[in-house]
């Protein structure tokens, strides 16, 4: 490696790594905590049969994962402007990843919740408990810790999914890149580069990932 | 205290349960024995509303209840005077021993923390389970979790404990445990309806005993005349069948 990429690598490095923590790390946790809001709403009412919202759900459902993402980014991002629905990129990211990632987590939602023993329900009804307030003490903190694995999965992904993001102008790490490729023409060392940042968010998360899982674990599994 | 009549519940076509009919004192020990299928899981569940009944009435400390049509605010309301013991304990897999037994006190029953710890605390005292308050449900046999499954019933101040065969699903060398306690409780004077296949319970502690057959009562009558001088054909027949060991 000739010293001119090593100092375009030097270079770069910050910039890349500024734009992961102010707009990647952002966008990602963001749209994750709006998925994660739409997740368990969507499950819970598919769980709860309420009728009329469960078939609106599952249409929901039934869309957003026929469909790219790429397309849902277009659509809001390009489309909507003629409709006169003009959103800034970041929103319009935010809204893109929480609304497609949703769709995903609400089915891991619904099996968690659906995994637990229908007992806990009966029993809480037997202790004079309403529906709802079983469902928010007994039975979603079981389910969220049975989906937790397939949550936190969730979010590592969306850490990558952020840069579909680049194609509708966010300046997160992939489009940085690309601006900084754009002046210096070193595709091969610039996106070893980036991809390593990711790598290293991830490798981070992962952590943060068995750590939690092991906090959760205190009260062992579901029998 | 409650008097129970002609309850008829179908799953599809099949009748669980034909008419049934069953009348629990103040005091009462009342044992349901009867075969596999016979319908004891459904009364109990209908009685305490987990299943809704097809057709019934339930008179409860005076009040009469059509068990089709009850109201919501009317099942809670009973629920708040009975506690349910379940074959498989269901316990709250994601509370300790302590907060199994204050959950419904401080969320159902709006009980300042401290009291419902103070009461939960007594209840588990009773069953031998003090000592174990920050245990999580996963790390009890299941002769504890079924006792902390008794002290959440205890807890609330029941009128009556239903008991739907606590010790089915226990190793044989945890059943006993479970049965004193039940049996401390009957000597308290607690009123309770269990449905069990442990006959020597049914025999020596119970009070009366309801035989069930094929969804319908087929005998009731208190335990001592019903071991000693049953009336019916198929009461003598199970009791045999006891003795000879085969149910
Ligand atoms: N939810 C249900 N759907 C369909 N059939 C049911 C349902 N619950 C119970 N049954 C049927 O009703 C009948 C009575 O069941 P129940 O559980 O009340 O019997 P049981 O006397 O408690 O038997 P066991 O001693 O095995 O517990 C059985 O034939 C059973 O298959
Ligand atoms: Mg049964």
């Amino acid at each position: 490696m000739n010293e001119r990429v090593l100092q375009i690598l030097i270079d770069s490095f910050m910039k890349i790594l500024m734009a992961g923590i102010r707009v990647t790390i952002p966008l990602a946790v963001l749209s994750f905590l709006f998925a994660l809001v739409i997740s368990v709403l969507v499950a819970v009412v598919q769980y709860a049969n309420i009728k009329g919202l469960k078939q609106f759900c599952r249409f929901y459902i039934w869309i957003i994962r026929g469909t790219p993402i790429l397309v849902q980014l277009y659509l809001v991002f390009y489309g909507l402007p003629s409709v006169g629905i003009v959103l800034p990129a970041f929103p319009a990211a935010v809204m893109c990843f929480a609304i497609n990632e949703g769709a995903y987590m609400a089915e891991s939602m619904r099996a968690a919740l659906e995994a637990v023993p229908k007992g806990q329900l009966e029993a809480g009804f037997c202790v004079g408990m309403s529906y709802w307030q079983i469902m928010r003490r007994i039975i979603l903190p079981q389910a969220f810790r049975t989906a937790f694995p397939s949550l936190s999965n969730s979010f590592i992904s969306m850490i990558k999914g952020t840069s579909m993001a680049s194609t509708i102008t966010v300046s997160e790490m992939i489009r940085q890149t690309q601006i900084i490729n754009g002046r210096v023409y070193q595709s091969l060392a610039l996106y070893l580069e980036v991809g390593f940042i990711y790598l290293i968010f991830c490798t981070v998360l992962t952590w943060m990932q068995n750590w939690g899982e092991k906090k959760l674990n205190v009260y062992g599994g579901t029998k | 205290m409650i008097d129970v009549r002609n309850v008829t519940k179908s799953f599809g076509d099949f009748g669980a349960l034909k008419g049934v009919s069953l009348h629990v004192d103040k005091g009462d020990v009342v044992a349901i024995l009867g075969p596999s299928g016979s319908g004891k899981t459904t009364l109990l569940r209908c009685i305490n509303f987990l299943e809704i009944a097809d057709e019934g009435t339930m008179e409860f400390d005076g009040e009469t209840f059509n068990m089709h049509s009850i109201s919501r605010k009317d099942i809670g309301r009973l629920r708040r005077k009975t506690a349910f013991v379940f074959q498989n304990y269901n316990l709250f897999l994601n509370k300790t021993v302590l907060q199994n037994v204050t959950e419904g006190l401080i969320i159902a029953r709006r009980m300042p923390k401290e009291a419902a710890e103070k009461k939960a605390i007594a209840a588990l005292k009773k069953v031998d389970m003090a000592d174990r308050l920050d245990s999580y449900p996963s790390q009890l046999s299941g002769g504890q979790q079924q006792r902390v499954a008794i002290a959440r019933a205890l807890a609330a101040e029941p009128e009556i404990i239903y008991f739907d065969e606590p010790t089915s699903a226990l190793d044989p060398e945890l059943i006993g445990e479970v049965l004193a306690v039940m049996r401390n409780l009957a000597e308290e004077g607690m009123t309770m309806l269990v449905v069990t296949h442990e006959m020597n319970f049914a025999r020596n502690v119970s009070s009366k005993v309801v035989f069930m057959e094929n969804g319908t009562v087929i005998e009731a009558s208190d335990s001592k005349s019903f071991f000693e001088n049953p009336k019916e054909e198929r009461t003598k027949l199970f009791i045999q069948s006891i003795q000879a060991g085969r149910e």
